[in-house]
């Protein structure tokens, strides 16, 4: 969704938008002074509803970061104590490099995975409705419902183990999800499996405003597939792949309901994610300064990536 | 040139394979979910079951206390359709009016909006639900609407202020220049012209509210209006490992969605890709 930051756009159409910066309009187009649509203060009951639910209660959280409050009763100002404390515990340091490795594998994974299918799908395909309503599925599920059906198929009794041993491959069953070293690699497979159809999506909106006689103009100069898709296609849809996995990495990196379904951060902490263990700190264990801490820490990232993404994506020199 | 040749045959078979494979597991759910209790450990997980019957649904339906699925699913409905309502009631406004105004402040919000809507929840839980249990918010399904309206608002204000950006002023000159007042232009020029944006934040919002677990989990603690994801949370905690009741639940639960997604599987693609795009 921050891919309508895009300059281009917006610059495209700009004299035709009553847009919200100033003097944007007044020289295309002589629009008398009075000419206002609402009224300012319409706005006011939106911007008190969001600035109270969302900065206030995130800035008093962002203060108790520097204090050592444990939910109730008093505390003190402790300074930059909590965030020192993230970096010598392994098991938040831990959290960290799996949070990275979910958020970037989940993306890295569903967009290739979206972009083969969206690809596929593209033109003259006679079932691609069906096969797009398909693949989309998924997306629409919440993560809880979509968690219990993975934790049965990855069971000890569950249905992978059961086909490995059927097609004689039965050492390699085991208990996946109580494993230390593949639950994570589980929890990517649910997380992949759940945002495929929506890269799909965006990938396939992306595609349809590929030019066919581009495409056809390269054809005929003899480009092969590889060589059309490398150079006619990947450029005309790198909003598409900037929408993508900006909101992928967004989402990747807060992922939190199927974990505490799948493995609530278990087994000893092999697929805990900031998110988890913000909840764990802050909730369950009574160290509310430390959770607020680590969601800082979380909050960072997060925009860091964000403003990242938007910047890579936007500076190409292709564009 | 795009013509259908045998290659795409070939493509089109090669993604209804994939489809099939990708989709396995709504397989295990329904085949599980319809085994009796008796033929959950003789049957293979594979299997279909022998003797398909709907006991554990019945049990699902019938269930009380905190796991009561029907109430779960009345209130979720009540929530989700509340909090969509205050969502374009006060979206649109807002979108509308950061849009089309002309001054700084307006693009400040906008860029308020947008910080908002990065911003991990986890920070702010738990002073808000200080907040919120002081001013008697939490436990009901009044409270629960108010606390989605505002935590979506700034996805809602920024999906309207894209589409009010995209679109023309025209109408509204033409309606100021015919004497329309400004609430005359907003309800009778404007809001007619908003449906698509209106169907987007509709399907972002009903999914994200109708699938959401922790928000609801916190805010409604201990009341007894439960919504269906926390009910089914509950329902399962009382289940070791039975997945055929397990699944019957997780079944019902997804059923409005996914009936709503097939009957409207159209809108709601066009609303992801359409309202991202902006």
């Amino acid at each position: 969704m921050t891919a309508t930051m895009q300059p281009k756009s917006e610059a495209a159409e700009a004299p035709r938008r009553g847009r919200g910066f100033p003097g944007a309009d007044q020289k295309a187009r002589p629009r008398g002074r009075g000419l206002q649509f609402g009224h300012w203060w319409w706005a006011l009951p939106g911007i008190a509803l969001v600035i109270a639910i969302h900065y206030v209660a995130t800035g008093i959280g962002g203060f108790f970061a520097f204090t050592n409050w444990t939910g109730i009763g008093s505390f003190k100002i402790v300074g930059w104590q909590n965030f020192e404390a993230i970096f010598k515990d392994p098991t938040k340091l831990g959290a960290l490099l799996n949070t990275l490795f979910l958020a970037f594998g989940s993306v890295f994974l569903g967009s290739v995975g979206g972009l083969i299918i969206a690809l596929g799908l593209n033109r003259v395909l006679k079932t691609r409705y069906i096969l797009r309503t398909l693949f989309f599925m998924p997306v629409v599920l919440s993560p809880l419902a979509t968690a219990y059906i993975w934790k049965y198929i990855f069971d000890f009794d569950g249905p992978i183990n059961v086909f490995l041993t059927s097609i004689g491959a039965g050492d390699l069953a085991k208990p996946w999800l109580a494993d230390p070293q593949w639950a994570i690699w589980t929890v990517l497979v649910v997380l992949v499996w759940s945002s495929t159809g929506f890269a799909m999506v965006i990938f396939m909106a992306g595609l349809a405003g590929v030019p066919v006689e581009v495409e056809e103009a390269a054809a005929i100069d003899g480009a092969n597939l590889w060589q059309r898709f490398r150079n006619v296609t990947l450029p005309a849809i790198r909003p598409a792949i900037a929408i993508a996995t900006t909101l992928g990495i967004v989402q990747g990196l807060r992922v939190f309901d199927p974990i505490m379904a799948l493995t609530s951060g278990g087994p000893a902490g092999a697929t805990e994610t900031l998110a988890t263990q913000v909840y764990k700190q802050a909730f369950a264990l009574g160290n509310f300064g430390g959770g607020a801490a680590l969601a800082l820490v979380l909050a960072v990232i997060i925009l860091f990536f964000a403003v990242l993404q938007q910047r890579l994506t936007r500076s190409n020199p292709e564009d | 040139m795009f013509r259908y040749t045998k290659l795409t045959l070939l493509r089109e078979i090669g993604l209804w394979a994939l489809a099939l494979i990708f989709l396995a597991p709504f397989y295990f759910l329904v085949t599980t979910a319809l085994k009796p209790d008796s033929e959950m450990y003789t049957t293979s997980p594979l299997a279909p079951p022998k003797s398909p019957d709907l006991s554990n649904f019945v049990a699902v339906l019938t269930a009380t206390g905190n796991s009561n699925v029907v109430m779960g699913l009345v209130n979720s409905v009540i929530i989700t359709a509340g909090s969509i309502v205050g969502l374009i009631a006060l979206g649109s406004i807002t979108g509308y009016v950061i849009s089309r105004n002309t001054r700084r402040w307006s693009r400040g919000a906008y860029y308020l909006f947008l910080v908002a809507i990065i911003l991990p929840g986890q920070l702010g839980a738990v002073p808000l639900y200080m907040g919120a249990r002081a001013i008697g918010l939490t436990g009901s399904a009044w409270g629960l609407i108010i606390l989605y309206t505002g935590m979506l608002l700034p996805l809602s204000i920024f999906l309207y202020a894209n589409f009010f950006r995209g679109l023309g002023t025209d109408y509204e000159e033409a309606a100021t220049i015919d004497g329309a007042s400004r609430s005359q232009i907003f309800s009778k020029v404007v809001f007619p012209m908003m449906a698509p944006a209106t169907g987007t934040v509709t399907i972002f919002a009903g999914l994200i509210v109708w699938n959401d677990f922790f928000t609801s989990l916190i805010f409604l603690g201990g009341s007894a209006n439960q919504t269906l994801p926390v009910a089914m949370y509950y329902y399962i905690g009382s289940l070791v490992s039975k997945w055929n009741s397990i699944f019957a639940i997780v079944i019902v639960s997804m059923i409005p969605i996914l009936a709503l997604f097939l009957f409207a599987q159209k809108r709601f693609i066009q609303g992801f890709s359409g309202g991202l795009k902006g």
